[in-house]
């Protein structure tokens, strides 16, 4: 394979003392700090007590910061990576300090975060024994992670965390695991860390082929109804800025996907929001009537397409994505460029001029006006909708905004407005229930120069509510969002729209905490509202907040919907676009 | 109306090129495909091969793995089959694990195949010579031999051990063990 390039080898450590001998647990730590890790959420146990003693003895350069559950602490690291665009770092112990790791592995995995998840394990002669806190870490996670490392021997040690963090962040990014036996930790060698990285199997294209980039020119050139299709892969890639440039230039509409929010200003005439479920009705449209989609780092979800045959049924397709297993997965594309998102747009760039797209974009803004995003108002009851666009007012765009998974996600994605890339984070691919919260800490804890809002629904707020004491205890001024309809709102819309109404167990009325009161008890301010009028006071109230989170309770009506909506396997031409009786599901 | 008549031009095409059917009379055409791997010699990698048929619900009709001239790499030959968008699917998930240097579809090469056979079957005296007989056509060999049962070893293509398993059944067979696929691709020193 001779276009394939050789891993990049371009990374500088930071000198070291070279030929010292040292423990494995200081090895590992003397790595992190080689790699230049600012950040890592921990959790100490058994496993992995020598490495918190030589933390306490050397103090190393990074900062540790003890979050008070695993799983919340996989997302904080997703969260700081997809708001840095660094690797973000995770410590835990054996056995159940890595499974309740697993499902933040799986939440970097489907949504392509680079972190590093070092996982204690028992010493290497007790593996296979069902050793107390054993569990095959490396089995459980194997199709979860991009890669995963047991590191047998001490010498090997320096090298692996050098493979993990090069593997996490290149290529298409993911999670690495690095399971450490407690005897590797104890054991000594000299240390060093390794300037190189040796994986012969590793490989990927960074460049894209300069004959497919000129076929995309034309194609674009010649195309009548364009359409950018951007996903998160052009995030990731920092390609927002060019990926910009080339649709005012060209005068082509861009669609986003729930990970591409940001990568095209949302305020601006070309752009037509989210595409998908529960992207807006003109994205959709512009879907199902353009005659070529340009998809940049994008990977064809099946709630981006619902039906897949009858989705953009006129489009040729070219397809920008570092994954070559993303291409033709779902789609067939007409034109493939693997390769770095931004090098290869960078490249489309001079060959692309302005296209004669005057009818079309005429086309899209006439469906714009013909069927906008909008929700009842002025009866004075309070919506999820009506919060958000109250916030999107304060945060003018420029907050970094994390949400959970539900009604909240979605309305949160529609009614926003994102400018700028990396200013919204989420669960998309896994859709994980207590992602927010602790992603808005390590955002926070990345980007501490950003306004960071997290917003979730009264179900998934519970699932990690406990790290609001971490984010107190470091003096995180996050505002929390908390959107309360007493509902599991996005099951009870699927309950009421396609099961007859039967809302079994979906009604948390009984179970829900006072969240004014679990903000308090968590050291952070509690504040509600009740009605719109309130909404105002309670979001300048907590902006004065700056040494602690401040919780907002927002109680809202628990009939609304989200809507637009496509259903699951419906083709995106059947797409609801206001509230429907029922029956007509039957 | 026929699903045809309602399809565009661009949906026809993407379904030609993933070897979907496109009307009612035609069906989706799925290959045997035979594909060489080479890989990390460690068990860490062959189990990664393989949760990976599982875990993308690949099908894996054989796998045979073993160490190459260079202790470091072992190879594999995996035989499964598809229609052309699975398969092209395979050989990009192979490639994207770490584990995993070289990844070749055999299949659109010229390649030699061979399986190994061994089979345990009972004789009487009336009927040892034209098991005998049988094996020789089939070139085969006694590898073991006792006062009422012989176990024969043969090698070739898949289709030959087919074949003289069927020959075999109605001797009654006590035991088959198959080892699965090798295959390497031809050299093709003299063109065609």
């Amino acid at each position: 394979m001779p276009d394939m390039q050789a891993s990049s080898m371009t990374h500088h450590a930071p000198p070291v003392n070279g030929a010292q001998r040292m423990s494995g647990a200081e090895i590992f730590l003397r790595s992190l700090d080689a790699e230049g890790v600012e950040v890592v959420f921990g959790h100490p146990g058994g496993a992995v007590i020598k490495i918190y003693d030589e933390m306490a003895r050397i103090q190393p350069k990074f900062k540790h910061v003890l979050v008070r559950h695993e799983q919340g602490g996989a997302h904080a690291a997703e969260g700081y990576a997809k708001a840095t665009g660094k690797v973000g770092t995770v410590l835990v112990t054996s056995g159940p300090g890595a499974t309740n790791t697993v499902t933040g592995i799986a939440d970097a995995y489907m949504d392509s975060v680079p972190i590093v998840v070092f996982t204690g394990q028992v010493p290497t002669q007790l593996i296979g024994n069902d050793a107390f806190q054993e569990c095959d870490t490396i089995g459980i996670t194997r199709s979860i992670t991009k890669h995963s490392f047991l590191v047998r021997d001490v010498r090997d040690l320096a090298a692996a965390v050098r493979k993990a963090y090069h593997i996490a962040r290149t290529g298409r990014p993911g999670p690495v695991v690095v399971d450490l036996p407690k005897d590797v930790l104890l054991a000594e060698t000299e240390f060093e860390y390794p300037k190189e990285v040796n994986l012969r199997g590793y490989r990927f294209k960074a460049r894209g082929d300069d004959a497919k980039i000129q076929r995309a020119a034309a194609m674009i050139a010649e195309a009548d109804k364009p359409l950018f299709y951007v996903g998160g892969g052009a995030v990731g890639a920092d390609a927002a800025d060019v990926l910009t440039r080339i649709a005012r230039t060209a005068r082509i509409p861009v669609t986003t996907t729930l990970h591409g929010l940001g990568a095209f200003p949302e305020d601006d005439e070309l752009s037509v929001g989210m595409l998908g479920m529960h992207g807006t009705w003109y994205a959709n449209m512009a879907v199902q009537n353009a005659d070529l989609l340009i998809a940049v780092g994008a990977r064809f979800d099946d709630r981006v397409t619902g039906k897949l045959e009858s989705w953009a049924p006129h489009a040729k397709i070219v397809h920008i994505d570092i994954d070559p297993s993303s291409i033709s997965k779902n789609v067939y594309v007409d034109c493939a460029i693997v390769g770095d998102v931004r090098d290869a747009l960078m490249r489309l760039e001079p060959l692309t001029g302005a296209c004669r797209t005057e009818a079309w974009l005429a086309q899209v803004q006439a469906w714009k006006a013909e069927c906008p995003l909008v929700y009842e108002q002025g009866d004075g009851r309070l919506r999820a909708q009506y919060v958000l666009e109250r916030l999107r007012r304060h945060t003018k765009g420029e907050a970094i905004v994390v949400t959970d998974v539900g009604q909240h996600q979605m309305w949160a994605a529609q009614y926003f407005q994102f400018l700028h890339a990396r200013t919204h984070i989420t669960s998309g691919g896994l859709g994980t229930m207590g992602f927010c919260f602790p992603a808005a800490m390590g955002a926070a804890f990345g980007r501490p120069d950003k306004t960071v809002v997290s917003i979730s629904g009264d179900g998934g707020f519970v699932m990690n509510a406990q790290e609001l004491s971490v984010a107190a205890a470091h003096g995180l001024p996050i505002k929390v969002v908390i959107i309360n309809n007493k509902f599991l709102g996005m099951v009870r819309q699927w309950q009421e729209l396609f099961h007859d109404e039967r809302f079994s167990h979906t009604d948390l009325s009984d179970t829900n905490p006072d969240f004014v009161k679990l903000a308090e008890a968590h050291h952070c301010v509690g504040l509600r509202a009740e009605t719109p009028d309130e909404v105002d006071g309670v979001i300048r109230e907590a902006w004065a907040v700056s040494d602690r989170p401040a919780v907002m309770e927002f109680r809202v009506a628990k009939e609304e919907m989200v809507f637009p909506m496509v259903p699951a396997g419906a083709s995106t031409d059947e797409m609801i676009t206001k509230r429907l009786t029922p029956n007509a599901f039957v | 109306m026929s699903e045809q008549n309602t399809l565009t031009p661009q949906q026809i095409l993407r379904k030609k090129a993933q070897g979907e059917a496109i009307g009612p009379g035609e069906q989706t055409h799925r290959h045997r495909h035979i594909i060489a791997v080479l890989l990390e010699n460690s068990i860490g990698a062959l189990n990664r091969v393989v949760n990976l048929f599982a875990a993308r619900g690949f099908n894996l009709e054989s796998v045979t793995v073993g160490e190459t001239d260079d202790p470091s790499i072992s190879r594999m030959t995996i035989a499964t089959t598809g229609e052309s968008r699975i398969i092209a699917q395979v050989n990009r998930q192979l490639n994207r694990l770490i584990d995993v240097l070289e990844v070749e579809d055999l299949t659109s090469e010229e390649y030699v195949e061979r399986e190994l056979c061994l089979l345990k079957v009972p004789y009487a005296s009336d009927n040892r010579v034209e098991l005998l007989d049988t094996l020789k056509i089939f070139q085969g060999k006694v590898v073991d031999v006792t006062t009422n049962t012989m176990t024969f070893e043969i090698t070739g293509p898949a289709k030959k051990i087919n074949a003289f398993i069927g020959m075999m059944k109605r001797y009654g067979v006590e035991e088959i063990a198959r080892s699965g696929r090798v295959a390497m691709k031809r050299a093709l020193l003299f063109g065609d």
